[in-house]
């Protein structure tokens, strides 16, 4: 911290400052935002054993009449992601749902502004806009399984119910993870433990939440989108 | 800053049973990873014992084919995942914050889950002994279609469940050990000023990072397979039970590196200071370490040669390549001790034990990476003496000479070197006369995971030899324990620095206070300490 005592100008309390206090050595990044880079790379990792495992399974699939062609015939209504409603009449939430857990890392994002500068009002209130919309993300997902499941879409149907209960039961608990977290900390908010120099944890809590966004992106475009894409070419 | 005022009889050691609980302080960690994992070597070793006496003489003796095969699987599980891979991380916990002048890890809560999670996986896959069809049975690889439901318990459910709990272990210990190497060092302590050790620490967690998470997506996959009815590895239902063997290789190959490198760091520590010379190379040690981090994850495949649906040239070539890097190392260590005014202490004794045991090692590996000899060899006798003679070697004499090193530093108190030897002795004979039969028993045609054989085979005679030895190797750990006991009360003291050594873990008090310093002397190289020491504190 010796440095710092030479820049005592009204821009003290900026973000590239707010960090230098608890590192030991040098300043930069601070250690919780560091350790979940790095635990959020280690996620990277778990999910692309598990994308490996789609695409290998996806590449070899063969239909039960025999053809080539992913997502089977079967449940191909069922994963039109832009029809609001299945064949038998139930909604189909799934893109409702996208735009949701979208929307709520913009407000975890605007959390994360608003306690950079200080606006613990505007922090606890995105946070909590951003829970409430996780939550709902959940509940959304909870009623489209239901519906799956009633259309004869389960993990032992086939390989694709196998990879689409798995990967989006996996991504599903990592936004239940990413819940408990946002909990925890507008908790700590409540109490006031962040400021504008001491937020590391609301950082480090916002990329968990962008990274389960962004797992949601990539799941939906391999899951929803790319059968759109490959139904218009060649099967 | 030879001496520190610190009273020795520190509270470290004396503190009662809650302080042990619940501590957070990266030393206690560090020993209860060693003596969790000491207590799984042992539990390990007796599952050995059961598969070397079995394997004595042809025709069935003492287990069951059902009991030998959990026997052979758990040996394999408890030796890999609950000893050698934690036990590395203990040495990691105790020596890198002390080695980079930190007063403990980034996150010593988390440091501790890690640590807690071992003792919790380790009992969940082993009370597989207790739930009816027993535990783990399909080899510590666990392939489907063999590890299917179909075919195994409860037991294999809880096997991985513990090891996803070992792993989830791995890998929160991985991301402190990086946020600590990159943000904690002291003062002076640049990338290039750490100890080897902690480089290959640095390394070996990238490792951990970018592998273990892949082997719990395996794990998941098998586990919603066996459970769940899913139909990940089932070919008869359109999956693919070789994209197990992708997946879990992944992990495991960058596995064994993750059992050797900080083996290597260990052994490069104790090099230099016990031929009173610095580490030749040591930039030219980083980048192979570095090197063999980054091949490592390019060589999986080369377990699956024999499923034929891997390209077979590009993983030899790969493999073939880990050995130049390797070879690096080997030189540097030899180069170290050349003309070097070497003092035979026991440590030193098994860093050479590692040196010759993980050359013999390195070679029949490079050899198996050729595609037509590991035709000819795939899953023989030849592929366990070859892991053997890496991760016991290897690994485990690079283990004991790390205890020998810092028992002084944990406990105050040195190790007896009479027994030190008389164990190393012992070690290594009956080491050898375990693994190096295996070599030919793999060439003659032996099978791996085989309960019994036929007398006419003539394999009796060398697998009598091979379980003489094995009997030997549990024999020499008497001496060991023996030694551990009476030093623990009696052994001399050992004061700051008994070995007259480089590393700024010899610049505190043994055991080291609570947040390990007082006071730290300069770092102007890799050797502080001798600096210090030499009186070589100005900057050249």
């Amino acid at each position: 911290m010796t440095a710092d005592a030479t820049s005592l100008t009204t821009q003290a309390e900026t973000q590239t400052e707010a960090h230098a206090v608890e590192a030991h050595g040098s300043g930069g990044i601070g250690n919780p935002v560091l350790g979940m880079l790095l635990f959020i790379a280690s996620e990277v990792m778990f999910f692309a054993g598990l994308f490996a495992a789609y695409f290998t399974i996806r590449a070899n699939f063969i239909d039960i009449d025999g053809v080539r062609r992913w997502p089977p015939l079967a449940y191909d209504a069922l994963l039109q992601p832009f029809r609001l409603f299945t064949d038998s009449g139930q909604l189909n939430l799934i893109v409702p749902a996208t735009i949701i857990l979208i929307l709520s890392s913009v407000t975890c994002q605007l959390g994360v502004n608003a306690i950079k500068r200080g606006d613990r009002t505007g922090f606890l209130r995105n946070f909590a806009v951003t829970l409430v919309l996780g939550g709902t993300f959940l509940l959304m997902q909870a009623y489209d399984y239901s519906v799956l499941i009633n259309e004869g879409l389960t993990m032992g149907a086939t390989t694709f119910g196998t990879t689409y209960f798995t990967m989006t039961g996996f991504h599903g608990a990592h936004v239940f993870g990413g819940v408990l977290m946002l909990g925890v900390v507008a908790y700590r908010g409540m109490a006031g433990q962040f400021s504008a120099k001491h937020h590391d944890m609301v950082e480090a809590t916002s990329l968990y939440w962008h990274f389960v966004d962004i797992v949601w992106i990539v799941l939906f475009s391999v899951i929803y989108l790319l059968p759109l894409l490959s139904r218009k070419g060649a099967l | 800053m030879a001496t520190t005022t610190l009273n020795p009889a520190a509270p470290a050691v004396r503190s009662g049973l809650y302080e042990w609980l619940t501590t957070t302080d990266h030393k206690k960690i560090g020993i209860m990873y060693l003596i969790n994992s000491i207590l799984f070597f042992v539990m390990g070793g007796i599952l050995a014992l059961i598969v070397r006496a079995e394997l004595a003489q042809p025709g069935m003796q003492f287990v069951s084919e059902s009991f030998y095969n959990q026997a052979f699987t758990m040996h394999a599980s408890f030796m890999l995942f609950l000893f050698v891979i934690p036990i590395l991380a203990g040495f990691g916990n105790y020596v890198v914050p002390l080695q980079i002048g930190a007063p403990d890890m980034a996150f010593p809560r988390i440091n501790a889950l890690s640590f807690w999670l071992l003792p919790l996986g380790g009992a969940l896959m082993a009370s597989g002994f207790f739930v009816s069809g027993g535990a783990a049975a399909s080899g510590w690889t666990e392939y489907p279609p063999l590890s299917g439901a179909q075919f195994n318990g409860t037991g294999t459910d809880l096997w991985i469940m513990g090891l996803t709990l070992i792993g989830t272990s791995s890998i929160l210990g991985s991301i402190n050990f990086l946020v600590t190497i990159f943000k904690m060092r002291a003062p002076g302590m640049t990338l290039f000023r750490m100890p080897i050790l902690v480089w290959t620490v640095l390394v070996t967690s990238v490792l951990v990072l970018m592998a273990t998470p892949v082997l719990t997506s395996a794990l998941v996959m098998l586990f919603i397979d066996r459970n769940y009815g899913g139909h990940f590895f089932d070919p008869a239902n359109g999956g693919s039970a070789v994209l197990y063997q992708n997946v879990f290789w992944f992990y495991s190959h960058p596995a064994v590196y993750i059992m050797i490198l900080p083996a290597m760091g260990i052994v490069s520590e104790i090099l230099p200071v016990f031929s009173r010379k610095p580490l030749f190379g040591y930039k030219a040690f980083v980048f192979a370490t570095v090197g063999i981090g980054a091949l490592g994850f390019s060589v999986w495949a080369h377990h699956m040669f024999t499923t034929g649906s891997v390209f077979l040239p590009f993983f030899s070539l790969m493999t073939f390549l880990i050995a130049v890097p390797t070879g690096v190392k080997m030189f540097n260590w030899i180069a170290t001790l050349w003309r070097g005014k070497l003092s035979f202490d026991t440590p030193l004794l098994y860093a050479t034990g590692f040196l010759t045991m993980f050359l013999i090692g390195g070679i029949n590996g490079a050899f198996s990476a050729a595609v037509p000899v590991d035709f000819a060899i795939h899953d023989t006798y030849w592929v366990v003496a070859h892991i053997h003679y890496v991760l016991f070697g290897g690994s485990v004499f690079a283990i004991f000479g790390g205890i020998y090193y810092w028992f002084p530093k944990m406990t105050g108190r040195m190790l007896g070197e009479g027994l030190g030897k008389i164990q190393f002795v012992i070690m290594f004979i009956g080491f050898n006369l375990t693994f190096f039969p295996m070599h030919q028993l793999g060439l003659a045609g032996m099978p791996r995971r085989i309960a019994d054989y036929a007398s006419s085979t003539g394999w009796s005679e060398l697998n009598l030899a091979a379980t003489i030895g094995g009997f030997v190797i549990a024999f020499s750990l008497l001496p060991f324990f023996w030694n551990v006991l009476v030093s623990l009360r009696n052994g001399k003291i050992a004061g700051d620095d008994p070995w007259g050594a480089n590393t700024l873990e010899w610049a505190t008090s043994s055991p080291p206070p609570p947040y390990n310093f007082d006071h730290l002397p300069e770092i102007r190289s890799e050797r502080p300490v001798f600096d210090a020491r030499h009186g070589r504190t100005s900057a050249h």
